[in-house]
């Protein structure tokens, strides 16, 4: 599902973020992409969602080659990858319901089908009661729920996801980390950045670990 | 995608844009009132310029010329004259005033009575008045009337005071010309302006432009609803300009008739029309969306996720 060969990230600044790196994630399966921040774990991810490209190697999602896709594909491309950010990335002034059916709504999938979807992806991260209210009056980890929702709605083979703990207490990170596993039992490929010790220790999942641009351990 | 979703999402999309502005009624007033004021200017001077012309092609119609014999024809030439005048399709009417008449109107008149007498001869000449067609009113039409009655025997000379009403057209061309160029520049204007309050919402709204970049959303998807934005500051701003344009003209329609009746000529004041009113706000329109468009391609290709 994803392949990174020989992959090297270096930056306007100057700045290396990766120096040659492989490792390769079969499709369905669960991975942890950890190291030390710094270590590259961003960059990869932004390798993955096209928001970056390489400097040099190859990085194929979905058997597709990235380097392929020119900047008018980028969006098509995007709308086959579900991303779930530290920081949720949530329009402030849509409710719950709006922004989950963005990537539908930009899909152009016909209204009544978004309404059906959006409600069973609220329903899956325990959320349909609150499809009408707006994202600040949501906890943190309600807020990490609905952008879970939004990446999921579409229904993609591979979810990324940015430190999705990041924010939260412990308690809401293990209900983040079931919701990932639910959705990883039904065959969706996920990749998780994370460097919460703890988290990693209670999931027995694939790590990728990354040191000063490289994979250490795989 | 298929056509009924299409027509969906515009039209919520059309309709959000609108909540959008209406939303930020101050703001969004002070826009429309720059683009209304701005395309209001050469609307209002246009909406005069063409009543004065209108009421100078009046005026056109009502000169006369001057006809007069030369002396030394007799008196017969003249009838045959006005005759042949006469059955000239650019003629409507022809008056004879014969030396004898006019001499007695000009002693009458004048007040000259002694110093006449003290004449041998009258040294009026015989005179045909005559009034060209109202469609040979032009002055092109009375240029050729009046070569063609110079040109005929016996005829000394034609007065035609017109000069004057060419040399008024001449300058209303040159006003309208003034006019047009204002209104260009002015709509240029539009366009910027309407382009930077785009450009000004676009970058208010540069996290959610990436937001949507970043689920899949082309260019053209988040240009949308800036390209209605400017659509609609365009519409709404040509509505207060023709608004605004009609109250003008209402302000003037009392003193302008009062001046035509001085003059004794029933005239009042035609504004703009409403075929002119809905061309005005359309074309305000297209200017807000090539505006907005302009603005918007522009910034949201730049804007990238990072």
């Amino acid at each position: 599902m994803i392949v990174f060969d020989q992959v090297f990230k270096r930056y306007a600044n100057g700045r290396e973020a990766l120096a040659g790196v492989s490792f390769r994630i079969e499709e369905g399966e669960m991975a942890f992409l950890t190291g030390h921040s710094g270590a590259g774990k961003s960059s990869i991810l932004k390798l993955i969602a096209l928001i970056e490209r390489p400097t040099r190697g190859q990085v194929i999602v979905g058997a597709q080659n990235t380097a392929a896709i020119k900047l008018k594909g980028i969006p098509h491309f995007r709308r086959q990858l579900g991303v779930v950010f530290q920081d949720h990335k949530l329009l402030h002034d849509r409710p719950v319901g709006e922004n989950v059916a963005l990537p539908l709504v930009i899909a152009g999938v016909p209204r009544r089908e978004i309404d059906k979807r959006v409600r069973a992806a609220l329903d899956q991260v325990g959320l349909l009661t609150k499809e009408k209210s707006l994202p600040l009056e949501l906890s943190t980890g309600e807020q990490q729920r609905v952008g879970i929702a939004r990446a999921v709605v579409g229904k993609p083979r591979l979810l990324i996801a940015d430190e999705p703990t990041g924010n939260l207490d412990p308690a809401l990170a293990l209900e983040i980390m079931e919701l990932f596993k639910r959705f990883n039992a039904v065959g969706v490929t996920i990749m998780i950045a994370t460097h919460d010790v703890h988290l990693l220790d209670r999931f027995a999942a694939r790590r990728i670990v990354l040191g000063d641009g490289r994979v250490t351990a795989a | 995608m298929r056509a009924h979703s299409w027509f969906e999402r515009h039209a919520q999309t059309l309709v959000g844009s609108l909540g959008r502005l209406v939303h930020t009624p101050l703001a969004t007033l002070m826009t429309l009132s720059v683009i209304a004021i701005a395309l209001a200017l050469p609307l209002f001077l246009d909406v005069l310029l063409q009543n004065l012309r209108a009421a100078t092609a009046n005026w056109n119609q009502t000169i006369d010329m001057s006809v007069y014999m030369d002396k030394k024809a007799p008196a017969s030439r003249t009838e045959a004259v006005a005759k042949q005048l006469r059955s000239r399709a650019d003629v409507a009417a022809v008056r004879v005033i014969t030396a004898e008449a006019a001499l007695k109107e000009f002693r009458e008149a004048s007040g000259f009575g002694a110093a006449l007498d003290a004449l041998r001869d009258n040294p009026l000449p015989d005179t045909l008045v005559v009034t060209p067609t109202v469609t040979a009113a032009t002055p092109d039409g009375t240029r050729t009337l009046e070569a063609a009655i110079v040109a005929t025997d016996d005829v000394e000379t034609v007065q035609l005071d017109t000069a004057w009403v060419t040399r008024l057209q001449a300058i209303l061309d040159v006003v309208g010309r003034v006019i047009g160029l204002t209104g260009t520049l002015l709509g240029f204007g539009v366009i910027l302006v309407i382009g930077n309050t785009i450009r000004l919402d676009i970058l208010n709204r540069r996290a959610e432009i990436e937001v949507m970049k970043l689920v899949g959303a082309t260019d053209g998807f988040a240009r949308r609803p800036f390209l209605y934005s400017g659509t609609w500051y365009g519409l709404g701003g040509g509505l207060l300009a023709v608004v605004l344009c009609a109250v003008a003209v209402g302000l003037l329609t009392g003193p302008v008739e009062r001046l035509a009746g001085l003059y004794g000529g029933p005239f009042s004041l035609r504004g703009l029309g409403w075929g002119s009113s809905v061309a005005v706000i359309a074309g305000s329109g297209g200017l807000g969306w090539l505006g907005s468009w302009l603005a918007a391609t522009r910034h949201i290709r730049d804007i990238a996720p990072t």
